[in-house]
């Protein structure tokens, strides 16, 4: 289906024990657009992001990758296609190279050594790769954390709320090179985030979550001005 | 049956090691009294236990005395009950694994039963009750520490490296790939124990096999081979068990849809 978003949901929900984490989640996210999930910790944000790449099961509802439900999908494929930028960067023991390059080498696929060094020198980690991974300071693991997810050429990012567990310095670069790097690959994302400031600067349109429903959705301004319906 | 047990009990050797009891016990007992002079107020869990022991020791004595006149196949039915309890044991350590006690059960049986059938067809075990069972059982019971032992770290690592498991999966990975290096760290931390065995054998300590065959008056060098390979048996039971229960857990902890499983606590 050539004019079906690249990623959309359908009355989306997880109930885990009893406990509703989304309910009815319904999005459309256009090429190209950053779609900004904004909302209080604990309103489903992350339990939401975690369902767009089937890293959890939907109860119930489900999405489609450019009109393809996603459950027709191999799992391994769709996160291929549907990457993710975890709050915590988490590598593994190794250099930057061999963290960046993790997606292929899980695959038993060939290393494009040029392009995993054109994405290193986009995210302002030039001469990093053959660095232990374990001397990075969180800013420089978490811009590895990019770069590796982007090295599997994604169609979607998903981004989970990526530069929160910075100091306000490594979370203002990370922020702009998140931007250029959007910009230059042409990226089309959801971007997770509590943070109204940084939703402006990155986020074209999106959705405000209260207890995992949507409370608010459309152009970003209106999304961030809705007050909290408690 | 019972003219048999009546027969042990009537030997005379069976008095003779009572009276060593008798001495034992002396010594046995001047340890309780020095607790109670020193005040330590173990001299009565002190006392219960040394009688239990003795009573119990007896009594699997006693039963293996009426075992070794019942007929050599049923030795695989006494064998196949304690893979059972095995299996229980180990299981109650990976509580919260999917499928701990199938997955456990499969691996013990396969681990210990082929090593045990193997080394009967090659002679190493007497295809005799008196040499299956306690030989067997010793077989079975290390597969079983080495079970649970690759359990154990095996929940951790999925508690621990979630995270990191989750982020190998959303990459693409296939799930056998992501989890990899947390099997083989569970299988490598369950053999440790007897990787030390094997390398300490002789100069650490001279195990049990070998010491009651030197004072049953066995040359000491045929004694020194067996006990090799009863530690070269359970090296093979454990790591068949262990490599075995990795690679069914690896299967288990995925759902259809290749995401992790939520490890419970048990």
């Amino acid at each position: 289906m050539p004019d079906a978003p690249p990623l959309a949901t359908e009355n989306l929900t997880r109930v885990v024990d009893g406990e509703t984490l989304v309910a009815d989640v319904s999005i459309e996210v256009e090429a190209e657009e950053v779609f900004v999930v904004f909302g209080p910790s604990g309103s489903g944000k992350t339990s939401l992001l975690r369902l767009l790449n089937r890293l959890d099961e939907p109860t119930s509802g489900t999405v489609y990758l450019q009109g393809t439900d996603y459950r027709t999908i191999a799992p391994r494929t769709l996160r291929q296609r549907v990457g993710w930028v975890p709050q915590a960067p988490t590598l593994i023991d190794g250099t930057v190279a061999e963290n960046v390059a993790w997606g292929p080498t899980l695959r038993d696929e060939p290393v494009d050594t040029g392009r995993l060094h054109e994405l290193l020198d986009r995210l302002g980690l030039s001469g990093f790769a053959e660095r232990d991974a374990d001397r990075l300071s969180g800013g420089e693991a978490q811009r590895v954390a990019i770069a590796r997810t982007l090295f599997n050429d994604p169609d979607v990012v998903l981004l989970d709320e990526p530069a929160s567990s910075l100091d306000a310095a490594a979370a203002d670069r990370v922020e702009a090179l998140l931007a250029d790097v959007m910009d230059a690959y042409a990226l089309t994302a959801v971007l997770v985030t509590h943070d109204a400031d940084r939703a402006r600067r990155l986020g074209h349109r999106g959705i405000r979550l209260e207890e995992g429903r949507i409370q608010a959705s459309g152009a970003l301004d209106t999304v961030l001005s809705t007050p909290v319906s408690r | 049956m019972l003219q048999d047990t009546l027969n042990h009990i009537q030997d005379p050797i069976v008095w003779e090691g009572l009276a060593q009891v008798g001495a034992a016990t002396v010594l046995a007992a001047l340890v309780v009294l020095l607790s109670r002079r020193r005040g330590l107020e173990l001299e009565t869990e002190l006392s219960v236990a040394f009688v239990r022991g003795f009573v119990q020791i007896v009594a699997v004595g006693l039963v293996i005395g009426v075992l070794l006149t019942v007929p050599v196949a049923w030795s695989a039915v006494i064998l196949v009950g304690m893979v059972g309890g095995a299996t229980w044991i180990s299981g109650q350590r990976g509580a919260g694994l999917p499928g701990v006690t199938q997955v456990s059960f499969l691996a013990i049986t396969v681990g210990a039963g082929l090593v045990i059938v193997t080394m009967t067809a090659a002679g190493a075990i007497e295809a005799t009750v008196r040499s299956l069972v306690p030989v067997g059982s010793l077989v079975i019971a290390n597969a079983m520490k080495i079970n649970s032992l690759a359990l154990d770290r095996l929940k951790d690592e999925l508690r621990d490296k979630r995270h990191e498991i989750e982020v190998g999966l959303a990459l693409g990975g296939p799930p056998p790939a992501v989890l990899a290096r947390h099997l083989r760290t569970s299988v490598r931390a369950s053999l440790i124990p007897v990787v030390d065995s094997l390398k300490s054998l002789g100069w650490v300590w001279i195990p049990g096999v070998m010491a009651g065959m030197i004072l049953g008056g066995e040359n000491p060098v045929y004694a020194a081979l067996y006990q090799f390979v009863i530690m070269a048996m359970i090296f093979a039971a454990g790591g068949l068990t262990s490599l075995l229960t990795s690679l069914l857990m690896g299967r288990r902890v995925m759902t259809e849809a290749e995401q992790l499983r939520r490890i419970g606590d048990g």
